[in-house]
């Protein structure tokens, strides 16, 4: 009965919001990953600047601490020559919408251009979309449980660099899947872009429900999920976890799910490892695979710069 | 004043009535239904023709946000809304505030719906002190000031002693007990959990959220033998968890409200916040089992559930939004969808909105029956109308219906005998 609006696209197709990997198309997809990989260089040079976005301002709003993703949206905006603003807002004082509500309506009146919003409650990107003037672009850095896009799309961008193409290929998902905007985000792009099989593996307490229907393989069992992957995205088990009753504690999870170079003899010979960070070492990574040959922690973070370039870019760059 | 309704279809289920035939009214009562009464002269005469005549609806819940609700909605207000929806007793669950704890909160209740004029207003009393789940609440002293049952409305009691002891203390009052069925623990998301859930990141409500709190309180009900009504069903379980309850003879009922009939949880799809209500909305199979628990009177009862909210109260992200849907407007032409959209039985629906739930109030009205108190229902079920912000009566306009085509409108209602509503637009 509801309409399904996509929000993120304009009238011509193109990026408008970055709001979710979920409603694009492969092309959109693929272009992001064309442009970031376009913008990848940019780093390297001596003097790390492209005009692109000069006399724009962008806002980060984070509602939620964030280092390092803050960081590298800060230094992508500043890398397309925007005026960036950093804004930290407490959640606790904006748990009430009407809070969020003036808040949003202040900082349009300060004319800013765009807003990488991270936010603790799901649907937060999609609900500031709805209400900002039709002017103001939206990036979602984060919101609840729902999606990281611009992460799930670093690590494609990753894991495209290392491969070559996405068909044919296997990746898991290894961990606290519940809480995970990250994984939710990375399943719908993963699938978008056409990979073979998708796995997610961990204990029942931190699988959502008819996790299935996304369009993945469940194993409770990680020795039988790593069987043949060509990729191993790890997520961060945050330590508030073990306090409810999702899990006893983190020895035995590193017991039954950390990922050790013994379990990665499973896999493709050729297998990589992601992880979106902060690790925890002897949590859900073993420090042997984490700093070893596999291991692509540290690149995916310079990546990340490139593709919210893109992602920055590319919504800036098309009309209403 | 004498009112005679003419030519209408007369639909009174409780007698079983359904022909064309002319209602006469005299002095707030119904004096006769066909025949016209010798010496009778109408001081106004409706023509019904083409329209259903039926009683006027008694609601099992509504919100009228008074005393405390600090929007604007209110008894005046509300039960305007609630005579443009043909509803002309309605029933306010005890979290006013303050609580429905005291005689004096049922009395000012009583006393501002009596100025209002516009509709029956009763109330259920508070289960427990505060709503706290620790003190039984003066349960005797509220059936005293005219409470039709006692309830601890959305505040699920945790402990199982306080919930057997305020049941035995309510057998005592000869006191209905009204629950709504959460565990507080498995209850704490903001959407039914399901795909949707999983792919919206959206803290998931599970059903053993509902059904264990009902499995556990029917075997309370069943030691205690109280009188239990279980509001607001949202799930396919639990309709068999009450079917086999009353097979074995219990006295529970059970209802539901109007938009669990109409929404699943794939309408809360791009975060509709206007979609949030507790219960959640569950799956499509389970809204057929709601249904068919009504068509099978599993389910007696179809319950308006309004809450009315003010618009800032839907504009946040969904899970910081308020739950609840107003609805006094729309339960009548939403029922009637359902004899269009699903085949259900238009006589069960009307009795599921009128008798039935009179019934648990222990109330005589809720029928057409000669020397009843006139209280009357006039609905053409053919009117196409748009629901707007505008075109609803009450002052919360948060209804996922917003913008449908809606078919049947009331046009009037009568309630004691008087004219409460009048539809302009009609003949």
């Amino acid at each position: 009965m509801t309409v399904h609006k996509n929000l993120q696209i304009n009238k011509e197709g193109r990026l408008k919001h970055f709001l979710s990997t979920e409603g694009l198309s492969r092309e959109l997809l693929t272009e992001i990953l064309d442009n970031a990989e376009n913008f990848a260089g940019v780093g390297e040079r001596a003097v790390k600047k492209v005009p692109l976005l000069r006399g724009k301002t962008i806002a980060n709003l984070f509602f939620e601490p964030s280092t390092r993703t803050r960081t590298t949206f800060e230094l992508a905006a500043k890398r397309l020559s925007a005026d960036v603003l950093n804004i930290n807002i407490e959640s606790s004082a904006t748990k009430k919408g009407e809070s969020l509500l003036d808040t949003l309506q202040t900082l349009e009146a300060m004319h800013c251009d765009m807003f990488v919003v991270r936010h603790a409650n799901s649907g937060a990107a999609h609900f500031i979309a709805s209400l900002v003037s039709s002017g103001v672009r939206i990036v979602n850095a984060g919101d609840g449980r729902h999606a990281h896009p611009t992460q799930a799309m670093l690590d494609a961008f990753t894991v495209r660099r290392h491969k070559g193409s996405f068909s044919g290929l296997k990746i898991a998902i290894v961990g606290d899947i519940m809480h995970s905007r990250v994984a939710r985000s990375e399943i719908h792009a993963f699938n978008t872009l056409g990979v073979k099989e998708l796995r997610v593996i961990a204990p029942k307490t931190l699988i959502p429900a008819y996790m299935s229907a996304l369009g993945v393989k469940v194993f409770h069992n990680i020795d039988a999920g790593l069987k043949d992957v060509d990729a191993v995205i790890m997520l961060r088990l945050q330590n508030e976890r073990m306090q409810g009753a999702l899990l006893p504690s983190a020895d035995e999870f590193f017991k039954m799910y950390g990922l050790t170079e013994k379990r990665l003899e499973n896999a493709h010979p050729d297998v990589m490892v992601l992880h979106p960070g902060p690790i925890n070492r002897g949590v859900e990574i073993d420090s042997d695979v984490a700093d070893g040959a596999r291991s692509v922690i540290l690149e995916q973070v310079s990546y990340g710069i490139a593709i919210r370039m893109a992602v920055m870019s590319m919504c800036m760059g098309g009309s209403e | 004043m004498n009112i005679c309704i003419e030519k209408g279809r007369v639909l009174d289920p409780k007698n079983g009535l359904d022909k064309v035939c002319n209602i006469y009214t005299s002095k707030g009562f119904i004096v006769s239904v066909g025949r016209k009464p010798t010496g009778f002269e109408a001081k106004k005469t409706i023509d019904a023709s083409g329209q259903i005549v039926m009683p006027g609806l008694v609601d099992l819940s509504a919100r009228l946000r008074e005393p405390g609700g600090h929007g604007k909605a209110n008894i005046a207000s509300e039960t305007k809304a609630a005579a443009a929806g043909g509803i002309t007793t309605l029933c306010v669950p005890p979290d006013t505030d303050p609580i429905i704890d005291t005689p004096a909160v049922v009395e000012l209740i009583h006393q501002r719906a009596e100025r209002s004029g516009k509709a029956k207003v009763f109330c259920l009393g508070a289960l427990t002190h505060e709503l706290g789940s620790e003190r039984l609440a003066e349960m005797y002293s509220l059936k005293e000031a005219g409470c039709l049952g006692v309830s601890n409305a959305m505040v699920p009691i945790k402990n199982t002693e306080v919930m057997r002891r305020a049941m035995e203390y309510a057998v005592t009052c000869d006191m209905t007990v009204f629950i709504q069925p959460e565990d507080p623990w498995l209850g704490g998301g903001s959407m039914h959990e399901g795909a949707y859930s999983t792919r919206m990141g959206l803290p998931p409500i599970p059903e053993t959220a509902e059904t264990v709190a009902i499995a556990r309180d029917l075997l309370l009900i069943e030691a205690t033998g109280v009188r239990a009504h279980f509001m607001r069903l949202s799930s396919a379980r639990s309709v068999e968890l009450i079917r086999d309850a009353r097979k074995r003879g219990m006295s529970v009922t059970a209802d539901v409200s109007i938009h669990q009939l109409h929404f699943t949880d794939r309408d809360v799809e791009d975060y509709n916040s206007l979609c949030h209500v507790k219960p959640p909305f569950r799956h499509h199979s389970d809204r057929e089992k709601l249904l068919a628990g009504i068509m099978d009177s599993t389910i007696t009862v179809i319950c308006s559930d309004h809450q009315p909210h003010d618009s800032d109260k839907k504009t946040a992200p969904f899970s910081a939004t308020e739950p609840g849907v107003s609805a006094l407007d729309l339960i009548l032409p939403m029922a009637f969808q359902l004899v269009d959209m699903k085949g259900a039985d238009l006589n069960k629906l009307i009795l599921s909105m009128t008798a039935a739930p009179a019934e648990i109030l222990g109330l005589e009205s809720g029928s057409l029956t000669v020397d009843a108190a006139a209280d009357i229902c006039i609905f053409d079920p053919e009117k196409v109308w748009k629901v707007t912000e505008k075109s609803l009566v009450s002052d919360g306009k948060n209804t996922p219906a917003l913008g449908w085509e809606m078919k049947g409108k009331v046009t009037h209602t009568i309630l004691n005998g008087k004219l409460v509503y009048k539809n302009n637009e009609s003949k």
